[in-house]
């Protein structure tokens, strides 16, 4: 008789830890070829309020490291996603019905995509900041600061570069954040979890959370301590109810197009202007 | 009077020359509105009538909408950058020419010292013309791409508080990133808006780029709900600001808010108390108080309380109110009565919630609209004092022990527009400058604005940056994003 295979129960992510949800709920994820393949947490509002509690007391820390800590730490995780590619590779493959071949090249490009965000930590004040040339004696320039706590919606599909695509920028911008999986492929998120559990980024910096989209964008939406939302994931009626509520405490809300752009660090930074006389 | 009063230097109001009643500015002409309404704009420091103003309504705005619309696709969007920069040269320098005749209006509609019309208001907004002027050929070295393009049409809304420098700093960088504008100036400060269209016929600027359409919230709504405008932009309150975001959730636009805030002027023990004092004196009583960014908390350290406080009281009743024409004047009239209403109503929670009134001894004109520069002492954070918008002369004063208290207070605020550091420590001023959430910090200044400086809010204070090469990016479109 073949050996059985241990499977890996699939938790949430949050403060560092890996609990399963306080509702106690869980749902069915299946393959493309509609067998089983896990039951990960059904996130309830509170998975959300804590997750959310994590990240705001992370925030600071995170944005206080110097930009060449963070920019190794973001290195450090593709260093980790690296070593972990075969893992990568299963799930992908039995989630989206790729070959393994197509879902190698996808974790290629996620790891590629955080090596570049790294690199933009300790570069991203020269390119987006500024001194000023102001009419008078006054030493005047502008840097961008993180925003604070952003909550992002991962694409879908390709499951794993979505969610990297979204979080690496905002993390890169000093932020700390609430990931919100992709609710039909939502494996690669929580492994991603697990590498980042290992990769020295502080416990908090980033929360997985893994449900139903339709039930916990509108607390998103409303609550009051998220500052920012990456819409990858939504529909464009979610978006646009999202922004409605959003609007209550002025979230800076954005959807990207699939590509890497500075854009994406910048649109969840507020850009600071400093004065000082000059003078003797 | 006493043997060292100032004798009254007033201006002279021959220069303004304020017509009767002013219509619509559409398509390069002034119009009348539609349904032939109009509203009434006075001078606050005397309630006088100062002229009849069009009305628009939902018809007018579509008219100037599509008048805006036409002069994109058949003008503006085809004309070389070089050319479009050149327009905006024209109107600073005429601007710049009619300098006087702008500030004695802005001080008639708007109440300010004409000391700060003159020396403020008018020669920043000519400024930042003709800083925008300079970057319409330059947009694809600013860094948004190697071709920036614009939005399209720009529905503008601003405050009375600046009339004519929320007009410029609306206008210009719309206008040099390649948009055209429909602009609707404030209820009660319509006049150097109408002026402005004037300037634009003298500068030769092509028909429809700018429209000026006067009105009430009314008339903003239709501005923000038309569905050819592709971006607005808004100062003014954070709650019509969150009802703007609201409005434009389910479409394509995009915008920018300026909003409000409640400034935090920390003053550390090692500050120069002096300039302190006048930091603190210019930071909450330039424009009475109606200052979006006014320091309206000052958070002092407790050892120099006292002396800050005396040495404020003693600054404060040299504070000269009145006469906005008076060149000696410091503080003006209120803009209007429901302005002066809302001062009162929020100043007086103040004594019933237990703190402490102070203002100097003054006698305040019969007519027109006057609030004494007023502070409170004994404020805790929970009263509305601290944490509600006055938008008048009115001054909160805390107290903190350690720095680490210091900016806790600062920002335990929804608002985020700006702030101020007093303090003769370098390292102490940066490490304050870097905690403070806020878009705008002054250390050892205050009230300090410029067209190259980027200003703009965190949190509830508002949307994107206005000024400087940050403030190009809200009216180019975006590389990366994707609008709905």
């Amino acid at each position: 008789m073949s050996r059985i295979d241990i499977n890996k129960t699939y938790k949430l992510f949050i403060g560092g830890a890996f609990p399963r949800s306080e509702s106690g709920r869980v749902y069915e994820v299946k393959g493309s070829d509609k067998k089983f393949l896990a039951n990960p947490a059904l996130a309830s509002r509170k998975d959300l309020r804590d997750a959310v509690v994590a990240a705001k007391s992370a925030q600071a820390g995170w944005a206080g490291a110097t930009a060449f800590n963070r920019g190794q730490i973001l290195y450090r995780i593709a260093e980790i996603m690296q070593g972990r590619s075969e893992q990568f590779v299963e799930e992908i493959s039995a989630l989206e019905g790729v070959t393994s071949k197509v879902a190698k090249l996808q974790i290629e490009e996620a790891i590629d995509t955080w090596v570049w965000y790294s690199g933009w930590c300790d570069k991203l004040s020269s390119i987006a900041g500024s001194q000023n040339q102001v009419s008078g004696p006054f030493y005047n320039f502008t840097t961008p600061e993180s925003l604070g706590v952003v909550a992002i919606f991962a694409e879908s599909k390709p499951s794993l570069l979505g969610a990297v695509r979204t979080l690496a920028p905002v993390l890169a911008g000093g932020n700390s954040t609430v990931l919100i999986a992709s609710e039909a492929y939502p494996l690669p998120a929580i492994t991603l979890g697990e590498v980042l559990a290992t990769s020295d980024i502080p416990a908090g910096v980033v929360n997985i959370l893994t449900g139903k989209t339709s039930e916990l964008y509108p607390w998103v939406g409303s609550h009051m301590e998220i500052d920012g939302v990456d819409v990858a994931g939504l529909s464009k009626k979610q978006e646009e109810e999202l922004r409605l509520v959003g609007a209550d405490n002025l979230k800076r809300i954005a959807r990207f197009s699939a590509i890497n752009h500075p854009e994406r660090i910048l649109s969840f930074m507020e850009q600071k202007t400093i004065w000082h006389p000059i003078g003797i | 009077m006493s043997e060292f009063d100032y004798a009254s230097a007033p201006e002279s109001k021959a220069i303004a020359n304020i017509a009767s009643n002013y219509g619509l500015f559409i398509g390069g002409k002034f119009v009348e509105p539609k349904q032939g309404k109009s509203f009434n704009t006075f001078n606050p420091a005397t309630e006088e009538l100062l002229s009849k103003i069009g009305y628009a309504d939902k018809t007018d705005i579509d008219a100037a909408v599509k008048s805006a619309r036409l002069a994109y696709t058949r003008v503006w969007s085809k004309m070389p950058a070089k050319e479009r920069g050149k327009y905006l040269y024209r109107i600073a320098r005429i601007m710049q020419e009619r300098a006087r005749e702008f500030a004695v209006v802005e001080t008639l509609d708007n109440g300010k010292p004409i000391r700060e019309s003159r020396d403020t208001d008018i020669p920043l907004a000519a400024a930042h013309f003709f800083y925008h002027a300079g970057w319409a050929d330059k947009l694809e070295y600013a860094g948004f791409g190697n071709k920036p393009k614009p939005l399209g049409v720009v529905g503008q809304i601003i405050p009375w508080n600046f009339p004519l420098l929320m007009l410029a700093w609306k206008i210009a960088p719309a206008l040099a990133a390649g948009n055209t504008v429909v602009l609707k100036p404030a209820e009660t400060t319509p006049l150097t808006a109408l002026l402005f269209a004037q300037v634009c016929q003298q500068a030769g600027v092509p028909e429809g780029v700018v429209n000026i359409v006067t009105g009430d919230g009314v008339t903003g709504a239709a501005l923000v709900n038309h569905t050819d405008v592709n971006k607005i932009a808004f100062t003014g309150s954070t709650d019509v600001g969150k009802a703007i975001a609201r409005s434009i959730s389910a479409t394509k636009k995009t915008a920018t808010l300026e909003l409000g805030g409640k400034a935090a002027n920390l003053v550390f023990e090692d500050a120069a108390i002096d300039e302190a004092v006048e930091g603190i004196v210019n930071g909450i009583f330039f424009n009475q108080g109606h200052v979006c960014c006014a320091g309206s908390r000052l958070i002092v350290q407790e050892n120099v309380a006292d002396e800050i406080l005396e040495k404020l009281k003693k600054r404060m009743s040299l504070i000269r109110v009145g006469d906005p024409m008076d060149k000696n004047t410091d503080l003006g009239a209120i803009n209007s009565k429901e302005q002066l209403n809302k001062i009162h109503e929020i100043s007086n929670s103040g004594d019933a919630e237990g703190a402490n009134r102070w203002s100097p001894e003054l006698k305040l004109p019969s007519k027109g609209y006057w609030y004494p520069p007023t502070i409170f002492t004994g404020v805790s954070q929970s009263h509305r004092i601290a944490r509600e918008e006055i938008f008048g002369p009115v001054l909160s004063v805390l107290t903190f022990r350690t720095p680490g208290e210091a900016i806790e207070k600062a920002n335990n605020s929804m608002y985020g527009l700006s702030a101020g550091i007093w303090s003769d420590k370098g390292a102490k001023i940066l490490w304050a400058a870097r905690q403070l959430k806020a878009g705008v910090i002054w250390s050892n200044t205050f009230n300090k604005f410029d067209p190259a400086s980027p200003f703009g809010g965190y949190k509830e204070s508002g949307w994107g940056r206005e000024g400087g090469r940050h403030g190009l990016a809200g009216y180019l479109a975006s590389e990366a994003k994707v609008s709905k």
